[in-house]
């Protein structure tokens, strides 16, 4: 009897020194739901990210809660009907920038990150025009874990060469090879659907507002329908004139592939066609496909980025916060970023690993004027993305470029800008 | 007499819960949305816990008929009138074509019926983007031709641009006095028959008096809108039409079989003794005999045509002005724009067309089994 005491006594010191070192080492437990949309070419990237989240927490069950649908068409309902019942997930994926601010912290749905910004040290690593772009006054709101580029040119080199001309560094220039596009028969600049049609209109409203005027815009100091903005409008209608009549059908991967065939000289689009067309059409960068800065826009980066914010009444807070840490940190922004096709956010980032596109994106991004997208989300909140949408319906069918600035204004005052 | 009052107390009980549970989830929530679409609830700050809403009356209902950014509501809205007429002739005239076929009893005619009802059993999704693909510019039929040697047809099904019948949403109230004078005088011309006198007063004088005064003095009713914008028929829509005709015919087809298999044989037969044609049977005894049939087909199918959403939403996407539609468009308002207030009034909007067909509908219900 006097054997098993001891022995009960060894066992419970054994525990006693044991136990403390276990919990530092994993002292977090439970669940964690990451909510996104990343899911197909865009979920090996993410699951990179929920991999290192396990190393370090083991005891954690990551719940992955993807909903399908690019740029989060149908995750932005489910989320909203989930916030709504007062479900939130633990952290959730959303469009830095306005889409955030101007529907979740407007509503005071979110924590303010500015502690967690300090402690980890990245008010230091990020750059200071885009921390400007995801805080407002009250603090800073998202972690972003990539940077796009939206305002990019995309063409083949060979096929330039063939027809004689050269990627056009204005809009005049632009127009000029158009007409000798347009005699060899080729159309000169592809489009798809409805989104891609805002998504040109943002790098072409940039040529012609330029930075200053683009940010002003957003501001609120300079109206939609003054001179300006109507110029935009007017300079959009001029080169949706040299677009393909079947846009409205095809999707925006259909409007690459027509500029790969040669049936189509020039696509604007976001870099996520350089991974595209590397990874799915096998193209090397560089010499199977190249790239500009979209006429008129040289030395600005317009810029658009997925982050992850912290919803309050997180059912999960410390697992989410030790999340969004793993999403700032360097290794996890250089695990997911070549994987997804994009830059790191950061400016230590290690560029060995990304391939000559991204390369000389994160060039740009460290040199360039960063200005905010209005497309994907940085630049307006989503009452003004909703009716620029109709707006541009509207103006694709009338094109009439005054009203069109009007309705936009209209549109700015309704959602509080 | 004890006993009865008993029975109906117990029926009254009976039947309490589902009143109650149809009062709150039905009209209470119809009621709800009423009063949302007269508040401001939008815009910054619509997703708080508490959100701000005031009462603004019918400024959302104004904004939608003759605002600046409502376009593209009238357009969806003029669009939905040409799907319900389309699907309407479309789907009531080929499944009766094909019943009476049909009819005919055909070899295999099993066979055939399922063939022809299995559409109905697909979902919209999966047949939209079926017939996205089959109409696609560049692939689908357009490549037909290209298999015996031809050149590929050009025809855009989904993306064309043109529209026919435009009018100007300008004149709207007058383009609708003159339907409604139009629609009186086309009544009276058939009451001509039945009673000549009570027509001229009831249908025709009226329905002559309001078109004569439109076509007159028709200058001096408001414009609707402060500036040109037009509307028509987008010829996009086609295909959705397409698509959804093919979905529904089958259907109507089911409904009319039943009814012609319901006919007496007796009657076709002493029809056919009285010398009437294979057409005249149908013509003058079998349609007319299934007016019900019609009247329920024509009910059911024009307000799955208000609700059209995800054939279109496969088809061309959610973001295309030329192929719009209400449904689409109050859900984008409601969850991507975060505008509730204006979500609810173009929900509204819908419901009390679907009641202009589907009211008339109960009222003659009502009546006939208050005649009998």
């Amino acid at each position: 009897m006097k054997g098993f005491a001891k022995l009960l006594l060894v066992f419970a010191a054994v525990l006693l020194l044991g136990a403390p070192q276990v919990s530092q080492a994993d002292e977090l437990a439970g669940d964690l739901e990451i909510f996104s949309w990343w899911a197909g070419d865009e979920g090996p990237a993410l699951a990179a990210l929920i991999d290192i989240y396990k190393n370090q927490h083991p005891n954690v069950n990551v719940i992955n809660a993807t909903v399908t649908g690019g740029s989060g068409v149908n995750a932005k309902a489910v989320l909203k009907t989930r916030m709504l019942g007062g479900e939130p997930p633990d952290s959730f994926q959303v469009h830095a920038g306005q889409e955030l601010i101007g529907t979740w912290v407007q509503a005071d749905r979110m924590e303010d990150l500015t502690p967690l910004f300090k402690e980890q040290g990245w008010m230091d690593v990020f750059p200071e025009g885009v921390i400007k772009l995801i805080g407002t006054d009250k603090g800073i709101w998202s972690v972003p874990v990539n940077i796009h580029r939206s305002n990019v040119m995309w063409y083949v080199p060979a096929n330039l060469k063939k027809w004689g001309i050269e990627p056009p560094k204005t809009w005049d220039d632009f127009f000029a090879a158009a007409d000798t596009l347009k005699a060899a028969g080729v159309i000169p600049l592809s489009l798809a659907q409805n989104w891609t049609a805002n998504h040109l209109w943002e790098s072409v409203a940039l040529a012609a507002l330029g930075a200053d005027n683009w940010n002003a815009l957003w501001s609120g100091k300079l109206a939609f329908d003054s001179p300006e903005g109507v110029k935009a409008w007017e300079l959009f209608g001029r080169v949706l004139e040299y677009t393909n009549a079947d846009a409205s059908s095809l999707s925006w991967q259909q409007a690459t592939d027509m500029v790969i065939d040669g049936r189509a000289a020039f696509n604007i689009m976001g870099d996520w066609a350089a991974g595209y067309m590397s990874t799915t059409k096998k193209l090397a960068p560089g010499t199977g496909y190249g790239w500009i800065a979209s006429p008129a826009t040289g030395g600005q980066f317009m810029f658009l980025a997925d982050s992850f914010g912290l919803p309050k009444g997180s059912p999960h807070r410390d697992n989410a916060i030790a999340w969004l840490k793993v999403l700032g940190s360097k290794e996890g922004s250089d695990t997911f970023n070549p994987l997804k096709g994009s830059i790191s956010a950061r400016t230590d980032s290690d560029l060995s690993k990304y391939n000559k596109y991204l390369q000389s994106a994160a060039a740009d991004f460290s040199q360039d004027q960063v200005v905010g997208s209005l497309a994907h989300g940085v630049a307006a909140n989503e009452t003004f993305m909703g009716g620029f949408a109709s707006v541009m319906e509207m103006f694709l069918k009338s094109k009439n470029a005054t009203a069109a600035a009007k309705a936009c204004q209209q549109l700015a005052d309704k959602a509080g800008m | 007499m004890r006993e009865a009052s008993l029975d109906r107390l117990k029926a009254f009980l009976t039947l309490l819960p589902s009143m109650i549970l149809v009062g709150v989830f039905v009209y209470g929530f119809i009621g709800n949305t009423i009063w949302t679409s007269m508040t401001d609830w939008g815009g910054s700050g619509a997703l708080a816990l508490e959100p701000e809403k005031n009462f603004i009356g019918l400024a959302n209902y104004v904004d939608l008929f003759t605002g600046f950014l409502g376009g593209g509501f009238r357009q969806d809205l003029v669009n939905a009138v040409y799907y319900s007429v389309m699907l309407l002739v479309g789907a009531v005239g080929l499944g009766m074509f094909i019943a009476i076929l049909l009819d005919q009893k055909p070899k295999g005619e099993d066979l055939l019926r399922t063939i022809f009802l299995y559409p109905m059993s697909l979902s919209f999704i999966v047949s939209g983007t079926i017939w996205r693909w089959l109409l696609a510019p560049q692939g689908g039929v357009n490549v037909l031709p290209t298999y015996v040697g031809l050149e590929p047809l050009t025809f855009s099904w989904l993306s064309s641009q043109a529209s026919i019948l435009v009018f100007n949403w300008q004149d709207i109230l007058r383009i609708l006095l003159y339907l409604v004078s139009f629609v009186l005088i086309l009544i009276g011309l058939f009451a001509m028959r039945k009673d000549t006198g009570k027509a001229m007063k009831r249908w025709l004088v009226p329905g002559i008096v309001i078109g004569a005064c439109v076509w007159l003095f028709g200058s001096l009713i408001p414009d609707a809108y402060m500036m040109e914008e037009e509307h028509g028929f987008n010829m996009a829509t086609l295909g959705i039409i397409m698509a959804t005709i093919w979905q529904y015919s089958g259907y109507t087809m089911a409904l009319y079989l039943a009814g012609f298999n319901g006919i007496s044989q007796d009657l076709r037969d002493a029809a056919m003794l009285d010398g009437a044609s294979e057409v005249g049977y149908y013509r003058y005894i079998a349609i007319p005999m299934l007016k019900p049939i019609t009247i329920s087909a024509v009910i059911i199918l024009s307000h799955i045509s208000l609700k059209m959403f995800d054939l279109v939403f496969a088809m061309t996407g959610p973001d295309n002005a030329e192929t719009g539609h209400p449904a689409l468009n109050m859900y984008l308002t409601t969850f991507r724009a975060n505008d509730f207030a204006q979500g609810a009034a173009i929900a509204i909007v819908l419901f009390l067309v679907a009641a202009m067909f589907i009211v008339p509908y109960l009222v003659s219900q009502y009546r006939q089994r208050g005649r009998r």
